[in-house]
């Protein structure tokens, strides 16, 4: 049976709070745990399939034009090599997020340096990666290639422009304004496993194990992108290396595996290499954003305005969205918010962990640092007095919101000092020593999702859906989940993700996950609590359960009397993402030590303070905020994609040269989670928390250098060399 | 010359092929795919396995430079029935997310504390001699070359001083 419900309203029932298992919510260790801390959890590459051959990707070494010819006869001489690969269907971008259709396909045209356009496939890893290397190909080479998005005449992304009063003139009349052009470098998910599939045909049927965050919308992509019936496909994305975006659409080596697979008749595995990684899959997109702000005697925005150029490759849709949250953190009648977007050809742009407020929150949140020193208040009360009733644009009311409870509980444990703040008051030999704060916001996104629970005969239960688990706690949640509703213990609840097999789920991606399938899960649990109740001799809403029985001491066993009861939960977001603007929001405080020597500036420590809902699980919940930190701290500090202005090929493009937080640079990190129902977000009424603590913690830190040294900082990373070059004498 | 491997206590005759890495050797030739490819270039630590006592990359060195040689991978410090210490700290500590760099930053763990107690000095020392004292500074410095993508830094060193400190904590 399936149960569909649709939300068009939210959530007050707050059923899951009078459930009687008290398990939703706990810090509980992952049920996956085990499997992943002995080695014994197999990620995409590490099935053993027999009779695998090896396939290594071959990429552009131009910009942009055509492949002429490539010489087959330069490398299947050479041992053990079975075939080159160069299929029409080759994809040579990943798919956007969502995309639903195949990515961009046709090797022989070429777009951007390290662009695949061939396969490999040898009897060995070490093969094939030798004849990758020698593979002979003859280009035309485009002169026309441009790559810097400020040389090109850029689209306006019009749905995400606002004009509405007048900023121009607000900021002429008011006693305080701000003006400031603010960049960001662009960004790599760097993702620990490589993206890797393997393909295996059994006759017109397709199986790949693959490295997927999205297989409810990766097999359409597939499907799409051979000209193949999905039902004849299988995708299997068990335990995923993380993600961070650029997982989300179909990446290049799936593609390739398959069409390998079924040009040779042997399973074909295909991993990236990590340069392969950095250069096929996904940028973050660099930003120059200018940010205008008028505002009051007292720091009250009379005028907010917000632009954003960003950059991408012809042909496709996504734009970081730098304004995202900026249409509706802050008031301010008078409004100019813009987002453009540079047609350039570096590699692809797409999703990077916390697309849009990534980089448009430290963006804003430091020009807010500059107008609270103009209007001469503390930088947190500059906030609290700017959270708008409704939002501002839309004039929708907010479903929740817990800004001013993680700006004051934040400050109140972080220890800040209340006031007028001026930079240089504390210095420790070499070492500027200062504190810094952000705002944090992102916004909230909801999908379809489907799951079949089964209450099992003997009184366990199984959880279905080809949802993914990257590092997120997925497997963990919907088992506390279902153990809640049905009276069970977690380790009674096996949760079964990552498989085509099962209905699907939302995917992993835009924090929508666990809220997503989570009330799908819920859904699938209540028709089975219905079912229950009825065989109890009660009604639903009195069916107390709690490990493994009724309250009146019937055993689940006994009520089921030999028979299974199976659901599958199906949930669609209603009128309840149009009556509504919803979001994450919290609070970040920074103390960072400032050489004055070396302009080099360390994290000393760093708080986050969250509200987003219902927490599921507050160990995975705390450990994806402190995620999101460290991400703070990279984008902050170190992380910068540099591509040579020449050619545009990715100059930093390994984990030694693109420098992600390593453990020293990580303080020990406090994390508040602010608690709260939101019944607006979801049916179990709550958020997501996997991007969050990346959205404007990098201004905290900046915020921070400039309370310590006086070094006023615009451009995003603060590296040693930009901080020496703005240090007052 | 023995012309073979020793990994978690079984020998393994050498593979024919010299190119082939330590790592590709344990994760393709033996079927231990617990240590895991990240960058295969020495950057990101995933594929820190222990060998003769001492940890290191295992994408960086080749399989036929280890003849005779003893390997303990991420299978052999534990199993799910019987995890180790540090196996079980990080599990408690949740010192993971995807879990993908999880199994070399244990086995650099479990080296490194070694180190430790050796009196091996690092940056993070206040003297190049002597004592060493566990700290979360030392801990830090120490595993620098395990990168952690989905930031479970600060859990992962809890997980570790956890264990250094002798237990719980």
């Amino acid at each position: 049976m399936t149960v569909y419900f649709k939300q068009d309203e939210p959530d007050t029932s707050n059923r899951l709070d009078g459930m009687k298992q008290g398990v939703l919510g706990k810090s509980l260790s992952r049920v996956e745990g085990l499997a992943k801390v002995t080695g014994t959890a197999p990620y995409a590459a590490e099935y053993h399939i027999d009779g695998c051959a090896e396939g290594v990707l071959v990429t552009s070494t131009i910009t942009r034009g055509e492949v002429v010819s490539i010489d087959r006869t330069s490398v299947l001489s050479m041992p053990g090599v079975i075939a080159v690969v160069d299929d029409e269907k080759m994809s040579t971008r990943a798919a956007q997020g969502t995309a639903n259709e195949a990515p961009m396909q046709g090797p022989r045209q070429v777009c951007y340096w390290g662009q695949p356009i061939a396969l490999v496939v040898a009897e060995t890893f070490e093969q094939a990666r030798d004849a990758a290397k020698h593979l002979k190909v003859e280009y035309r080479e485009d002169a026309a290639a441009p790559l810097d998005p400020h040389a090109v005449e850029p689209e306006e992304q019009e749905d995400e422009t606002v004009h509405q009063g007048d900023l121009a003139h607000a900021m002429a009349e008011a006693p305080h304004s701000v003006d400031v052009t603010i960049t960001t470098k662009g960004h790599a998910s760097a993702a620990m496993e490589p993206h890797a599939a393997i393909a295996e045909w059994d006759g017109d049927k397709l199986t790949v194990h693959a490295s997927l965050q999205m297989p409810n919308y990766n097999i359409t992509e597939l499907a799409d992108a051979l000209d193949m019936e999905e039902d004849n496909i299988r995708l299997i994305s068990r335990f995923v290396g993380g993600g961070f975006g650029s997982k989300l659409g179909l990446s290049e080596e799936v593609v390739a595996a398959a069409l390998a697979a079924k040009q040779i008749e042997r399973p074909v595995r295909v991993v990236q290499s990590r340069q392969q990684v950095f250069q096929t899959v996904m940028r973050r997109s660099e930003t120059t954003q200018r940010l205008r702000f008028a505002a009051d005697g007292e720091g009250r925005l009379t005028g907010f305005g917000h632009e954003a150029l960003v950059s991408n490759l012809p042909g496709e849709t996504f734009a970081e969205p730098a304004l995202q949250s900026s249409h509706f953190i802050y008031g301010g009648e008078n409004r100019e918010l813009m987002l453009k977007v540079a047609r350039i050809h570096l590699m692809t742009a797409g999703s990077v962990r916390a697309p849009g407020e990534a980089v448009g929150m430290p963006a804003l949140e430091s020009a807010m640092d500059v107008l609270a020193e103009k209007v001469g208040i503390d930088p947190v009360e500059l906030r609290l007095r700017n959270i708008p009733e409704r939002d501002p644009e839309k004039d929708l009311p907010f479903s929740s919101h817990k800004l001013a409870e993680c700006l004051k509980q934040g400050a109140e444990a972080f220890g800040w000092q209340k006031g007028v703040r001026k930079p240089r008051q504390r210095r420790e030999g070499e070492w500027w020593i200062g504190t810094g704060m952000a705002s944090a916001s992102r916004s909230h996104s909801i999908a379809e999702a489907k799951a079949r629970v089964t209450l099992k005969a003997d009184g366990t239960a199984l959880v279905e859906t080809d949802m993914t688990d990257i590092g997120t706690g997925t497997y963990t949640i919907l088992a506390q989940i279902a153990g809640e509703m049905l009276g069970l213990q977690p380790d009674q609840v096996l949760v079964e993700l990552g498989d085509t097999r099962h209905p699907r789920g939302p995917g992993s991606g835009g924090s929508w996950g666990a809220s997503s399938i989570g009330s799908a899960v819920y859904i699938a649990c209540n028709a089975i609590r219905e079912e229950l109740a009825e065989k109890a001799g009660t009604s639903e809403d009195r069916l107390e359960l709690a490990d493994g029985r009724t309250a009146a001491g019937q055993t689940l066993a006994d009520l089921l009397q030999g028979k299974d009861i199976s659901q599958e939960g199906h949930y669609e977001p209603g009128a309840i993402e149009d009556d509504f603007t919803a979001a994450g929001f919290g609070a970040f405080f920074a103390q960072v030590r400032v050489n004055h020597y070396t302009g080099e500036t360390r994290v000393d420590r760093m708080l986050g303070a969250f509200g987003f809902g219902r927490v599921l699980n507050a160990s995975t919940a705390r450990s994806q905020c402190i995620g999101g930190i460290t991400w703070s701290i990279g984008l902050a500090l170190t992380e910068a994609l540099e591509f040579d202005p020449r050619d545009g090929h990715l100059v930093n493009c390994d984990l030694a040269e693109y420098h992600v937080p390593v453990h020293r640079d990580v303080p020990d990190l406090d994390v508040l989670l602010v608690e709260e129902r939101d019944g607006a977000a979801s049916q179990i009424q709550a958020k997501g928390i996997g991007e969050l603590g990346m959205c404007g913690g990098a201004a905290a830190i900046g915020n921070a250098i400039y309370n310590a040294c006086g070094a006023r900082l615009f451009d995003y990373p603060m590296t040693p060399d930009r901080v020496l070059a703005a240090m007052p004498e | 010359m023995t012309d073979t491997i020793t990994v978690n206590g079984t020998a393994h005759p050498m593979p024919d092929d010299p190119r082939v890495s330590l790592l590709d050797f344990l994760r393709q030739h033996i079927g231990l795919t617990g240590t895991k490819k990240g960058c295969d270039h020495g950057q990101c630590g995933a594929c820190t396995v222990i060998v003769n006592g001492i940890r290191i990359n295992s994408c960086l060195t080749l399989a036929a430079m280890h003849d005779g040689d003893s390997v303990t991978t991420i299978e052999g410090l534990g199993t799910p029935d019987e995890p180790s210490a540090l196996q079980r700290a990080f599990l408690e500590h949740d010192g993971f997310q995807c879990g993908y760099c999880t199994p070399g930053q244990i086995c650099s763990a479990t080296a490194m504390l070694e180190e430790l107690a050796a009196n091996w000095p690092s940056d993070a020392s206040e003297s190049l001699e002597g004592r060493m004292s566990i700290s979360g500074e030392e801990i830090r410095e120490r595993m620098s070359g395990n990168l952690c993508r989905c930031g479970a830094y600060a859990n992962i060193v809890a997980a570790i001083e956890e264990v250094a400190a002798g237990g719980k904590s």
